[in-house]
């Protein structure tokens, strides 16, 4: 179980105008000035959960994740993570934590994966029965029979993410921290590497904690999402409701002719536009594109439908979910991040 | 203790593949230390009777010197541990059940040692079969070779334990070059990597020995040449273990002091 209470971390950031004048005087006079990263961050994660941790560049996401596991100290507030606070216990802690961090890499670089995973074996003193179990559970599920033997150097991108994540399980960890691991991987990998997650969680129970900014990662993978902005948490839910909180409604992209159409209560217009289709110099049928959000609190889609046939010749309808990542666009427009 | 000696076995194969890099160290290493033994000769040919070492003695030191560089040169500082403090990527150090301040001691002198198994072997045998006056010769006698060894492992111990010093200050200046150039500079010329100590004036010798940078390649090459022995020995075995308790007990506590506030750089 993870439990952060009221969590404050500020950093020192120098700041100075560019120019040569500039940086010269802050040889002499360095300007400080004070970032608050996290602020009074609190939540609880339960035991074998997987949380989405979402928000925009530079909103705390990360610190957040270095805090809960032990290599940053917070100015204030508690963490307690099964009964220890990582970054007074922090040797005692990581033995039971895995951590990937996306954007960096823990393999030797010159030397066979197999090599550094050895390392990380004695490091965490795993019995030797119990590593070979691990091993060839995660050469299995992550596909890494035929690059397991060659020097992290010679990797691609992708194949090397299999491994970082390998890596940060060989120790069976009881939580795993995922810092943007699917960042920079094309589609095959991407899937690879979220239903080996999946997998993870179920077998074993292992409670993850993502952050991500593809949000089809947090939609493949987690129920739970915390949305932070500017150190705070704005948003702590599941995803199910804070679409439908976003975007309770669904939305009709139409293609029509004849007279504008006009909306009734409960549509909204998304954007409208009028195409000419153009037929050999002609300016035909003029067909008109409109899309229109419908709130299905106050009206059923079919009987929009209906009410919008009446008014036109309708040629083609779709109709579709707001994605995920308007609502993020969204709820980072309402919290002014 | 496993995880130590694990850690030390990778950083000793890591170091241990770059063939063509320790070649060049060899072929570097053997034409400096002529060069320098044929400089020496030329100032001993004026007069050696002031000088305060048998030329012999000289030639055995740089020999030795230069065999067993990589364990003494406190600019073999490791690229990868500054990297790691300036880019961030230490945070996956640091999320490991390991002290840091072991780890990267350990990695120190593993990554030392790999060098040196690779260079010193061929520098020692070609210094050996050479003529007369340029050959390396054996120590005096049995218990200035064991003493040799000792004082060769304490002094790597030092240098290692002193370079930790450098690392860690990284995590206080976030740019390392300016503690790098002078504590290098400093060292060169205290530690008797330019010129051994004895050539010194006496005054400025006597204070230079006292300093820890004395207890590096000082002690050993001047056993092994026959320049200390006897009581003086013991004497500066005991300086080289007390330099060694004081760098190694900074370090630890610096280190304890700037993980508190680390602040892991680059996002």
């Amino acid at each position: 179980m993870i439990q952060v209470e009221h969590i404050n971390k500020t950093f020192q950031v120098a700041r100075r105008n560019a120019g040569f004048l500039e940086a010269f005087k802050s040889l002499f006079n360095k300007q400080y000035e004070c970032v608050k990263a996290l602020n009074d961050l609190s939540f609880t994660i339960n035991d074998g959960e997987m949380v989405g941790y979402i928000g925009p560049n530079g909103a705390g996401k990360s610190s957040t994740i270095k805090i809960l596991s032990g290599i940053l100290t917070p100015d204030s507030g508690t963490c307690m993570i099964n009964g220890r606070i990582p970054w007074k216990d922090r040797v005692a802690h990581v033995q039971d934590i895995g951590v990937v961090f996306g954007q960096r890499s823990q393999l030797w670089w010159d030397v066979p994966v197999i090599d550094s995973f050895e390392l990380l074996r004695d490091i965490y003193k795993i019995p030797i029965s119990k590593y070979k179990d691990k091993l060839e559970e995660l050469i299995t599920l992550l596909n890494l029979e035929k690059i397991i033997k060659t020097p992290t150097r010679q990797l691609s991108l992708g194949q090397r993410m299999r491994c970082e994540i390998a890596a940060s399980l060989l120790h069976n960890p009881k939580i795993l921290f995922l810092d943007e691991p699917t960042i920079g991987l094309d589609a095959v990998s991407k899937i690879a590497v979220r239903n080996f997650i999946l997998d993870m969680n179920n077998r074993h129970k292992t409670t993850v904690i993502l952050t991500t900014h593809d949000m089809q990662d947090i939609e493949a993978l987690t129920k739970r999402i915390i949305l932070i902005g500017k150190g705070k948490i704005l948003l702590d839910g599941s995803l199910q409701d804070m679409k439908k909180r976003f975007v309770g409604n669904k939305r009709l992209i139409l293609e029509y002719s004849g007279p504008d159409i006009q909306l009734c209560k409960g549509m909204s217009l998304f954007e409208a536009e009028t195409v000419c289709n153009y037929v050999k110099g002609t300016c035909g049928s003029l067909n008109k594109h409109i899309t229109i959000d419908i709130d299905t609190d106050k009206i059923q889609v079919s009987e929009a439908i209906g009410i919008l046939s009446t008014q036109a010749d309708i040629k083609d309808i779709s109709i579709s979910e707001a994605s995920i990542d308007e609502v993020v666009v969204k709820l980072y427009k309402e919290y002014e991040i | 203790m496993k995880k130590y000696i694990s850690f030390f076995r990778l950083r000793f194969i890591y170091g241990l593949q770059y063939r063509a890099a320790a070649l060049a160290g060899i072929a570097t290493q053997f034409t400096w230390g002529m060069l320098e033994i044929l400089l020496f000769k030329a100032f001993y040919e004026e007069g050696s009777s002031e000088f305060p070492m048998a030329f012999s003695a000289l030639v055995s030191y740089i020999w030795m010197q230069q065999a067993f560089l990589s364990l003494f040169m406190t600019w073999f500082l490791e690229n990868e541990i500054f990297d790691s403090i300036k880019n961030g990527n230490i945070a996956y150090e640091l999320c490991r059940p390991i002290d840091l301040y072991n780890m990267w001691f350990v990695r120190s002198m593993a990554n030392r040692l790999s060098k040196a198994v690779l260079r010193s072997m061929p520098i020692l045998v070609i210094a050996a079969i050479i003529p007369e006056p340029y050959r390396l010769h054996l120590p005096i006698d049995f218990v200035a070779g064991i003493w040799f060894l000792i004082t060769l492992i304490l002094g790597y111990l030092v240098v290692v334990a002193f370079c930790m010093l450098v690392y860690i200050s990284t995590f206080f200046t976030i740019s390392p070059m300016g503690v790098r150039i002078v504590a290098i500079s400093v060292v060169e010329f205290f530690s008797g990597a330019v010129i051994p100590l004895p050539f010194l004036p006496d005054k400025i010798r006597m204070g230079f020995e006292l300093l820890p940078f004395a207890s590096m390649q000082n002690v050993p090459l001047r056993i092994y040449s026959g320049d200390i022995a006897g009581a003086d020995i013991y004497e500066k075995a005991a300086l080289q273990l007390f330099w060694l308790v004081i760098l190694v007990g900074t370090g630890k506590l610096l280190t304890k002091k700037a993980t508190k506030k680390v602040v892991v750089q680059g996002g």
